[in-house]
């Protein structure tokens, strides 16, 4: 990869200044940045590790509401909220690999927006709200389609809140060689309604599956998804590895399967 | 930019640039080989080491990342007398190499895990060694090497 200038910033607020530097880009982890890099894709002149924001680190439980900091990696999710959520903390533990999971951080995850990516969906089911240097704006605002966010330039994921669902589960249908998620549902219920949100079959990466939710909230059983039409795939993701019709499938059977399992 | 951590227990100091990775600090640098390259894409694990005790693979890791913290690379493994670790050791017994490139990594990798899991099941392990890829093994003998290097029964391997 080309050269670059680097700095490793002790708080937001130096992070945010060091960011304003022409080509800058902020780093969480680099575990999608790194190779990028090397492809050459992206070639920042500045890179502003967030790696050393101990502000930006660790998970709280706030009554019924979790907060993950932006620089928490994913091990550390999966430990600290194996009680708490486990259904987040299994979300966590199953991404690549161990490897992955300790430099990799949840602000990297959902400032990407892949549109396999695992936490975008999770984060959208869990009613959550991404955190930033200057506001806060849910999930449901933040995430606007493939590797697009409501983010702006410079603007830092400083933690992301996430409401605690009575029950919830991730089913991940993997893609064997990129081990991200072919297609994947999170789904959670809540004392007044569920969420399903989707993650690697729409072309405008993670959404929710309003007609599943209706259903679930009025009856939370596998077969109340058995019912649904499966969503439409004309205009999924279609590849090598599956057309969109095939990720339309799959995203009423891992439906189903979470359901079934939550 | 000037980086210092310690490698193996001992401190360690260089002269790096922003786009330096930990891997060819480490080999190149402090010529310690290994650690070895397999793909430099993050996804085979031959590269894997211990960065403040989790496993890391440091072709994915910038060296000024690893500024003042404690990595253990395979040339750590072995016991203070010389000799192999038990993990090293399991490998040698249940023929858990062929070729041997992805080795280093995979000791590191398995090492790491039973420090969070010291008896884990075949699942446990086959799930853990994803990111650790070898084309010889088939990776059976692998999986036995880290049950038996637990201390778990293993049914025996063929005879040499």
């Amino acid at each position: 990869m080309y050269d670059f200038d680097y700095d490793r910033p002790g708080t937001i607020q130096d992070a945010v200044a060091s960011l304003k530097a022409e080509e800058a880009i902020a780093f969480s982890g680099g575990q999608t940045l790194m190779p990028t890099m090397k492809q050459r894709l992206a070639m920042p002149s500045k890179v502003v590790s967030l790696m050393g924001i101990e502000e930006m680190k660790g998970v709280r439980l706030e009554g019924s509401e979790v907060w993950i900091g932006g620089a928490t990696t994913h091990a550390t999710v999966q430990r600290e909220l194996a009680e708490s959520y486990p259904a987040m903390a299994s979300l966590a533990g199953r991404i690549g690999d161990p490897s992955v999971r300790s430099r990799g951080t949840i602000g990297g995850s959902v400032a990407n927006n892949d549109p396999s990516a695992c936490y975008p969906a999770g984060t959208l089911a869990s009613r959550g709200v991404i955190v930033t240097d200057r506001r806060e704006v849910p999930a449901d605002e933040f995430f606007q389609g493939m590797f697009m966010t409501a983010l702006e330039e410079g603007e830092i994921v400083t933690a992301v809140k996430m409401q605690v669902p009575e029950r919830a589960h991730y089913a991940k249908f993997i893609q064997p060689a990129s081990r991200f998620p072919l297609t994947a549902v999170f789904v959670a219920k809540f004392a007044d309604g569920v969420r399903v949100a989707v993650t690697g079959a729409s072309e405008m990466g993670v959404f929710r599956w309003h007609e599943a939710e209706e259903a679930l909230s009025s009856s939370f059983d596998a077969g109340a998804v058995e019912a649904l039409a499966t969503p439409d795939g004309t205009d999924m993701i279609s590849d090598l590895h599956g057309s969109g019709a095939y990720r339309a499938h799959l995203v009423k059977v891992m439906t189903k399967r979470a359901v079934a399992a939550a | 930019m000037k980086i210092e951590m310690h490698v193996n227990g001992r401190p360690v100091s260089g002269e790096v640039e922003g786009r330096t990775l930990l891997v060819d600090f480490i080999r190149h640098d402090l010529r310690l080989t290994g650690t070895h390259v397999g793909c430099d894409t993050t996804q085979c694990g031959a590269c894997t080491i211990h960065m403040d005790g989790a496993p890391v693979k440091s072709c994915s890791v910038l060296a000024v990342e690893a500024q003042g913290a404690q990595i253990t690379t395979i040339e750590g493994m072995a016991n203070a007398d010389g000799s192999m670790s038990a993990m090293q050791q399991a490998f040698q017994d249940c023929h858990g190499l062929q070729c041997g490139y992805c080795t280093p990594g995979m000791v590191m990798a398995a090492t790491a895990l039973l420090k969070e899991t010291p008896k884990p099941s075949e699942a446990e392990i086959r799930h853990y060694l994803e990111g650790n890829i070898c084309r010889c093994t088939g990776y059976h003998n692998i999986v036995k090497a880290v049950q038996s290097a637990s201390g778990q029964d293993v049914t025996p391997v063929a005879a040499e």
